[in-house]
């Protein structure tokens, strides 16, 4: 973090490859990716394009074969296990497709989650209860709802904004959102990511979010087709 | 903290399979503290039964087997020990008292005891404590019997009332010429006292005037006549003896087992239990294993519902490490789990285990004559139950590994 130039550059890959050796063995390649401190990038892929496998390396949850990974300027690949799941915790926020929460816990529990793995974020907020409760007033949730509803009872368009406040919460560098609004239907998908990008800007995060949807992509900064910038080989079929 | 509290709402979510696993934990655990207590409480009852009685004289057989029939009315004399060789024992300077005991007739189940007035004074039970009565007195005439208190409950016998003694234990011939009538009623001891129909020796020898070899012969002898005849024993079957300073007992044993006249056997009854402690420990081994096999069957069962609904749980999982927390942070998730759930079981079981004493005490009491009490857990009893959650711990680690397995595999994505 003590390098500005590297400072505005929130995640960079250069040559990265990774290869599943499993029964289907496949191989992903990225020669290069580099996405600004601040930017709201969507990358559109269909299924089998590698959202997942880019995504899990970017979390630093795979480690690439090859190549490096650097978030904020911190290269994952010099970072052992333990280390890197401390970095995801202080460094991202995740929103899946679906099934974002822990379906027996208070949607309040849920948003502070992230905050027992990461002291940094924590230790941004002088009262993590109450910057969650604010976070999710902002994204239109209920009081009484995020206190003592359980999880699983709320409706899937709840579920996604809970995610986004859990994403969200001390203000982590970098936002990964996987498909986050394929389960909600038109109008709410355009009303998400407006809280979304409203959020997301009023942290000072940088947002990375994968779709297989293009008729989102022209409200966001950048729009790349995974497959202009990941190679897959199958090596099986060879 | 949070983490402990997810645990438990997660716990509760699943209430039903949750719910039967503790219960399953918390039988076992009652289940082992129940065996545990029975058996500490069968041996202080056994223990309770019989003290400040020095040596115990009998034919000569097994130690065991003369406590036994003596004492607790289990089993039968295999040889009588004659008059005559009593009266010399007890002539002994070593002897402060003795007294005889006569067995072998019954009383519809109940174990009749020839015995004379010193039973009363010098039978003690529970460190020293003597019998009483509850209403009526000892023996005032030859067929006066002392009847205990669970004989006159069950029997519903009042003062006055009239026993006709069997011969033999379970036998269909009868006394019937000759009656008793109950002079006395003991009160409650805990003991084999309580079992027992007690009468006079001579009153054992006068109703056996008229009878050889466990049958009638010659002609009848009618109660009235018999009251005319000698009625010094010829034979009893045992006698309790207490000596002059604790420090002859070993003297006195001695002599009396190598009485010339006629084999016999004294034994010290606290020696002679630990005897039966040691053919009787087996049993009870037999039995801890049995109740620790059933806990370590509760905590296997418990190991396979986590275990079993760890695939239901790869989202959760995906969830804990996409915001950070390591594999490790998800298989120590499922330990805390199980430890939690053992936690239960263990202060269900022992909730369980009160209420069960508390509910079978009558009963036991009346069935077996066994008075268990009530007490705290033991420090052994401790012991076991943190071993149980100790074990608990180690057997969740088959779940816990293969959690970390797939958390590692599936990453923050899950194919399902």
């Amino acid at each position: 973090m003590t390098d500005t130039a590297e400072n505005r550059t929130a995640l960079r890959l250069s040559a990265v490859s990774f290869a599943w050796r499993g029964k289907v063995p496949f191989r992903i390649e990225i020669p290069a990716l580099d996405v600004p401190s601040g930017e709201k990038l969507v990358l559109l892929g269909e299924s089998g394009s590698g959202k997942s496998t880019l995504l899990s390396l970017i979390c630093g949850i795979l480690s690439p074969d090859q190549g490096t990974i650097s978030i904020a300027g911190h290269d994952l690949a010099a970072m052992r296990g333990r280390a890197r799941d401390r970095f995801r915790a202080e460094q991202i926020g995740v929103i899946f497709q679906q099934f974002n929460l822990l379906p027996f816990a208070t949607p309040l529990d849920n948003v502070l989650l992230p905050l027992q793995f990461a002291r940094q974020r924590r230790a941004r907020l002088t009262d993590p209860r109450a910057e969650a409760m604010r976070l999710c007033a902002q994204l239109g949730l209920a009081e009484g709802l995020i206190r003592h509803a359980r999880a699983a009872d709320l409706s899937v368009g709840q579920q996604q904004r809970v995610a986004v406040a859990r994403a969200l919460i001390g203000s982590p560098a970098l936002i990964v959102a996987d498909e986050p609004t394929s389960a909600l239907d038109a109008a709410a998908q355009s009303a998400f990511l407006d809280l979304l990008f409203a959020q997301a800007g009023a942290a000072g995060s940088t947002l990375i979010m994968v779709t297989h949807d293009n008729r989102l992509a022209d409200r966001f900064d950048r729009v790349l087709n995974l497959q202009d910038i990941a190679q897959i080989t199958h090596q099986a079929a060879a | 903290m949070m983490l402990l509290r997810l645990a438990v709402a997660s716990l509760l979510a699943r209430w039903i399979t949750v719910g039967l696993t503790i219960f399953a934990i918390a039988l076992s655990v009652a289940l082992f503290l129940g065996v545990e207590k029975t058996r500490t409480g069968a041996r202080e009852s056994f223990a309770d039964t019989i003290s400040n009685t020095d040596l115990i004289m009998g034919a000569r057989s097994g130690s065991v087997q003369l406590l036994l029939y003596s004492v607790f009315r289990i089993g039968n004399a295999t040889n009588n020990i004659t008059w005559q060789t009593f009266e010399d024992i007890a002539s002994r300077p070593e002897v402060a008292w003795i007294v005889p005991i006569s067995l072998g007739d019954s009383h519809r189940g109940f174990r009749v005891m020839g015995t004379t007035d010193a039973y009363f004074e010098r039978y003690k039970y529970r460190g020293g404590r003597a019998l009483a009565f509850a209403r009526g007195g000892p023996f005032a005439d030859l067929f006066d019997a002392v009847i205990g208190a669970d004989v006159a409950a069950q029997l519903n016998y009042k003062i006055g009332d009239p026993i006709v003694v069997a011969h033999g234990l379970a036998s269909f011939t009868e006394h019937d010429d000759k009656p008793f009538r109950v002079a006395g009623i003991l009160a409650k001891t805990g003991t084999p006292v309580d079992r027992t129909v007690m009468v006079s020796l001579e009153a054992i020898e006068a109703i056996h005037v008229d009878w050889k070899g466990g049958a009638r012969s010659g002609p009848a002898i009618s109660a009235e006549a018999v009251r005319q005849m000698d009625l010094n024993p010829q034979a009893i079957t045992a006698a309790m003896i207490g000596v002059k300073s604790r420090l002859q007992v070993f003297a006195l044993q001695r002599a009396i087992n190598e009485y010339p006249q006629e084999p016999l056997l004294a034994i010290l009854p606290g020696v002679a239990l630990q005897e039966l402690w040691g053919i009787v420990g087996i049993a009870e081994t037999a039995l801890i294993g049995v109740s620790a096999m059933v806990i370590a069957t509760a905590l296997l069962g418990m190991a396979a519902m986590i275990f079993s609904g760890l695939n239901e749980r790869r989202r959760e999982m995906a969830i804990f490490r996409a915001v950070g927390a390591g594999p490790q942070v998800i298989a120590a998730m499922l330990v805390i789990e199980a430890v939690l759930l053992t936690l239960a079981g263990i202060v269900l079981g022992v909730a369980l285990l009160y209420t069960g004493l508390w509910v079978a005490r009558p009963y036991i009491d009346a069935a077996y004559g066994l008075y268990l009490p009530i007490t705290g857990l033991t420090g052994r009893e401790f012991y076991v139950l943190a071993s149980v959650l100790g074990a608990s711990a180690l057997v969740a680690l088959v779940p816990a590994v293969r959690a970390y397995r797939l958390s590692v595999a599936d990453g923050m994505t899950v194919r399902i």
